[in-house]
């Protein structure tokens, strides 16, 4: 009879430990489940300083957040033609419960104004990193070309971006690539300059390797540039994109069509001013979110 | 077969070396004259600024005198070239690589026309081995010590199997004990593989114990050579030994007295 009992309750204590096994805090409370027992509350277990130190990381931002909510509300309520966070929020809302709608060319949802801005931004940015990152391998790894390259880059880069729209509209006859120009030409300039600085800094060291080993100019850019510079580049690419993203929306407000910033424009004239805070966070958003996934993608190519 | 030892294998003729920067121009080596036999291995030594690693980087190819020549192996050297390899102070390995991608790199570069991919890799594993480094082949150089990377600097030298190898104050950046346990090392691989090289240093044990002739340079500006030590110890050459031997000491001496007596540097 005893025998039976013992073996039931080892049984039972097995499909215990069974129960418990998945959770390694459980495992190392029947590990030692007498220090366990003696001091259960005096130490936070791991997972609470866990829980902790994420809402400490958590907290200031919201606060920051809220603060800034708090701040608008005020504001809305001295000034009666701002709309207040309450009926932007519901205004926000209806507009993105149906994004894509496409009623005429002129009324079409917020998700195809943001996309046909996304594309805008890609081409011109695309085309400058191609033109941009080799022309700042030229210029970084040549004195002669970077004396030559001098003069015109600083003449153009401090032109603001708007100023190259009417050439752009001259040349192309067209609003969409006059956009497209005006975001290519102020997104070029970070990606020239990081590129050649990164290059220019190249120790003598390695140069002094590559003479040594008489590493083919292929080489030397393969082996030696381009990973030296890839995080200049990278700044300079995230620069680049920044400027291009700012850009885009006074762009597009002078060109028309589709997109964040005609759309802005828009609903100025229709005077929806719920419309354009929500337009103002929308271009914050996306280009954080840029901003965030190029950081992410630098932090991968850095060799460090 | 013996082989025929060429007295002159490495010749500077009248070397006169003039910098010319912004602040005007600065003669660093005035009428250098040495000549190295083949096989030997030669320290330049001299007090710091004396323009010691001038003279290296003369022969390496990557400065070019301003007046007078310079010969390896009876042609006048033009410019840098893998049959004088250098060992950089500072190692100079490209952190992206790995070692043995490092060293692949020298490799490549003076058999890829040659060899094929399979023989590569191999010569690539042989001079990492040769320096002791197998287990860290795969290792980027931020995550090895620096003596660990000093080795690689050498093994990347010596796997282009160069004619002269140039190694400038190759332990200059590296505590005592590492520095006498890399001396030791580089001495083994130097009596395999029989290859000529110029050290320069600032360190008198270190030229003496692996050196054949010392060159002893004045100092600057418009340095020469003030003197030629012959280093007449048998090799191989035991470190404890030689701190007893009486020749070893009067060759330190003469150095030292060189350095600090003749030559000495006025505190600057």
């Amino acid at each position: 009879m005893s025998a039976i009992g013992i073996s039931k309750e080892s049984i039972k204590t097995i499909m215990q430990n069974e129960q418990t096994t998945p959770t390694p805090t459980a495992v190392k409370a029947a590990a030692q489940p007498a220090a366990a027992r003696m001091a259960p509350s005096k130490r936070p277990s791991a997972r609470s300083l866990k829980l902790r130190s994420f809402f400490e990381w958590l907290l200031p931002p919201v606060f920051g957040v809220l603060a800034m909510i708090a701040v608008w509300t005020l504001i809305s309520y001295q000034s009666p033609n701002l709309p207040g966070p309450v009926s932007t929020w519901h205004s926000a809302v209806e507009l993105f419960s149906d994004p894509f709608y496409n009623n005429s060319p002129n009324d079409q949802g917020i998700g195809w104004n943001i996309l046909a801005s996304l594309e805008r931004v890609g081409l011109g940015f695309g085309l400058a990193a191609l033109v941009g990152i080799p022309l700042g391998f030229i210029i970084g790894r040549f004195q002669f070309m970077s004396r030559m390259a001098a003069p015109i880059i600083g003449i153009l880069r401090p032109v603001s971006p708007l100023a190259w729209l009417p050439i752009g509209l001259l040349v192309f006859k067209a609003a969409n690539p006059a956009a497209i120009w005006v975001i290519f030409i102020s997104a070029i300039w970070p990606m020239i300059i990081n590129t050649a600085v990164g290059v220019s800094k190249v120790p003598q060291d390695y140069m002094n390797v590559a003479k040594v080993l008489n590493l083919s100019e292929w080489k030397i850019v393969t082996k030696i540039l381009f990973p030296f510079v890839l995080p200049y580049m990278m700044t300079g690419v995230r620069l680049s994109i920044g400027v291009a993203w700012l850009v885009i929306v006074a762009a597009e407000m002078l060109t028309g069509g589709v997109g964040i910033g005609f759309w802005v424009w828009d609903e100025w004239n229709n005077l929806n001013v719920e419309h354009i805070i929500i337009a103002i966070f929308v271009v914050g958003i996306v280009g954080l979110l840029l901003e965030l996934a190029l950081t992410s993608l630098a932090r991968r190519f850095s060799y460090e | 077969m013996e082989k025929i030892v060429q007295e002159k294998y490495v010749q500077l003729e009248n070397v006169n070396m003039t910098f010319f920067t912004k602040k005007g121009t600065f003669e660093a080596l005035k009428n250098v004259n040495f000549s190295i036999r083949e096989g030997e291995f030669i320290s330049i030594i001299g007090h710091s600024g004396c323009g010691k690693s001038t003279v290296l980087n003369l022969i390496a190819g990557l400065l070019q005198p301003t007046d007078g020549n310079l010969f390896c192996a009876g042609r006048e050297i033009a410019g840098p070239g893998p049959e004088r390899a250098v060992v950089f102070q500072n190692h100079s390995l490209l952190p992206w690589l790995t070692c043995s991608e490092n060293v692949y790199l020298a490799v490549e570069r003076v058999f890829g026309a040659t060899e094929t991919k399979v023989q590569l890799k191999k010569r690539t594993q042989a001079a990492i081995e040769l320096v002791g480094l197998a287990h860290a082949a795969d290792k980027r150089p931020n995550e090895i010590s620096g003596g660990m990377k000093q080795r690689v600097g050498i093994a990347r030298a010596l796997a282009m199997e160069p004619k002269v190898l140039l190694l400038d104050e190759p332990f200059g950046a590296l505590d005592a004990l590492t520095r006498a346990h890399l001396q030791d090392e580089l001495m083994a691989i130097m009596a395999k593989s029989g290859c000529t090289a110029v050290m320069v240093t600032h360190d008198v044990d270190e030229a003496v114990l692996l050196s054949d002739r010392i060159v002893m340079m004045t100092n600057g500006p418009a340095a020469t050579i003030g003197d030629i030590l012959d280093v007449e110890l048998a090799r191989p050459r035991k470190r404890l030994e030689l701190a007893e031997d009486s020749h070893y000491n009067h060759l330190r001496s003469e150095v030292l007295k060189f350095l600090y007596e003749r030559h000495a540097k006025k505190a600057a």
